[in-house]
């Protein structure tokens, strides 16, 4: 039994392996799918903005809001737009991104690619000309992984906005005063260490997406099935990666 | 009965099929296939569901591997062909899928274009047009042009289907259960279709199925799957002339004298 679930497992792990290794071997390779990027780009990007304006500019408000009676005890209300700008700059704009993303278009990638699957859709491109993996999947995680880090310096702006807000209603800060401190705070390496991280948490969102959906059987059990775990593994790698990339990046001297 | 077309070459087979092997695990589906398809005739393979008449076909165009055996196609072998190799084979060979797999979220105009300018990238729009357009009065379906999928009928959605596996100007068709799930006119439609689909364009198609009156109305020979094997071959009469409990039950249950 426990053989058996140790063999179940190392057969995925390689499957994963080689669906990411035939990803890199026909990423760089034509006919490209410029077209089809691009509607995917649409996709993830313009039809997120909803949901991301909303969490960014709540996260921006209640983080500003609860971090004010901390800086007050040391009558260090004037670090608000500093601490606020690191916080969301580093962490929370990269995280809260891919996290919103993961459920929404990782969701999205899983189920639809699982149903075409079960309804034969993939192996009638595979049958008529067509590359599917290259239409289908490198289209999809080369979208992610422009998008996601697009997507961050947006949540970063509204959440910034949202702090702007809470802080001119409360230290009467003007919002020339508010920017000027936020881009004092930040370094270039902030910004970078988050472009790496939306760049990798975008590859990973599309590629467990793409993998869960492409690889699903079991009929519409396993369209379910696809696009849940293509959620649950996202948001899981989602904080390993975070964890590895922080650990790498403070090795790197300033 | 069928008439015998004067364009069918039975010295020039098209597909060669020799001692196939095919197992899922413990369960073994095909056991020491033979079968040749000819040049123009539409070859009906019958059986039971679940007896491996679609792994056949789609070994033929190597969506499966088989376990030994020669599989031959246009007079390429499929064993250890070059994936290149294998996917300019297909395109002589058109695949009409049970669901009839049209692609959700394209209109029936992009179902069509999608592999017409994929294998030719240097189309110009009129050709592009002028080839939907001629495939698509082929099906009778030329008013469903700007329409989705979805809201098509299930006869539509098989006519949409072969029409793209069509545009491709393919030699040899496979109809995977062409007439499952649907009325007994749009039946006699598709079989209709299926006759016109081999005068107007000369293919040679497999048609899998377990409706009779399909195999009786576009079949020019019949085989049928017994436990693995084509043990029964020949017109309708042949097939049905039996009292084996195998047989017996298809024609029974089909009302057919």
């Amino acid at each position: 039994m426990i053989s058996k679930t140790i063999d179940k497992y190392l057969v995925e792990l390689a499957e994963i392996h080689r669906f990411v290794m035939r990803f890199f071997r026909e990423v760089f390779v034509g006919p490209f799918e410029f077209k089809e990027i691009i509607r995917q780009c649409y996709e993830i990007g313009v039809k997120s903005l909803p949901l991301i304006s909303l969490t960014g500019f709540i996260i921006g408000v209640v983080f500003t809001k609860q971090s004010r009676p901390s800086l007050a005890d040391f009558g260090a209300q004037a670090m608000l737009p500093a601490l606020i700008a690191i916080a969301v700059i580093r962490a929370l704009a990269p995280l809260v991104t891919a996290l919103i993303a993961a459920g929404k278009v990782g969701s999205q990638i899983g189920a639809e690619l699982g149903s075409m699957k079960v309804s034969e859709q993939i192996e009638a491109m595979e049958v008529s000309g067509t590359n599917p993996f290259k239409f289908l999947v490198v289209s999809r995680v080369v979208a992610t992984s422009i998008m996601i880090p697009v997507l961050m310096f947006y949540t970063a702006f509204v959440a910034l906005m949202g702090a702007q807000m809470n802080i001119a209603q409360n230290e009467a800060t003007t919002i020339t005063v508010f920017f000027t401190e936020v881009f004092d705070a930040i370094t270039f390496r902030d910004v970078f260490s988050s472009l790496i991280k939306s760049f990798v948490f975008g590859f990973t969102i599309g590629i467990v997406g793409c993998f869960q959906g492409y690889t699903s059987s079991k009929g519409t059990e396993g369209v379910g099935r696809a696009a849940n775990w293509a959620v649950v593994m996202s948001m899981f790698l989602i904080f390993i990666e975070e964890l590895l990339i922080v650990q790498i990046l403070q090795l790197i001297p300033q | 009965m069928k008439k015998v077309k004067e364009f069918i070459k039975y010295d020039e087979p098209v597909i060669t099929i020799r001692d196939l092997y095919k197992s899922f695990g413990d369960l073994h589906i095909l056991r020491g296939v033979n079968l040749d398809l000819y040049q123009g005739e539409n070859l009906v393979v019958l059986g039971r569901s679940g007896t491996g008449k679609s792994v056949l076909i789609k070994i033929i165009v190597g969506l499966l591997q088989a376990d030994s055996g020669l599989v031959e196609v246009l007079g390429h072998s499929l064993k250890d062909i070059p994936v290149k190799d294998l996917q300019a084979l297909r395109l002589k060979v058109g695949f009409s899928f049970q669901s009839s797999a049209l692609y959700d979220s394209m209109t029936v105009r992009e179902n069509l274009e999608f592999p017409l300018v994929r294998v030719n990238r240097h189309l110009t729009r009129k050709e592009i047009n002028t080839a939907v357009t001629t495939v698509l009065e082929a099906v009778d379906l030329l008013q469903s042009i700007d329409q989705m999928p979805s809201e098509l009928s299930g006869g539509q959605r098989k006519r949409i289907g072969i029409a793209r596996t069509l545009i491709l100007q393919p030699q040899i068709m496979l109809y995977d259960e062409p007439t499952a799930g649907l009325d007994p006119i749009t039946c006699i439609e598709i079989n209709k279709l299926i006759n016109e689909v081999q005068d107007r364009f000369k293919t040679s198609s497999i048609i899998i199925t377990h409706d009779l009156a399909c195999a009786k109305s576009v079949g020019d020979r019949i085989v049928m799957l017994l436990d693995g094997t084509f043990e029964r071959q020949g017109n309708f009469n042949d097939i049905f002339d039996t009292d084996d409990p195998r047989v017996k039950p298809f024609r029974d249950y089909n009302f057919i004298e």
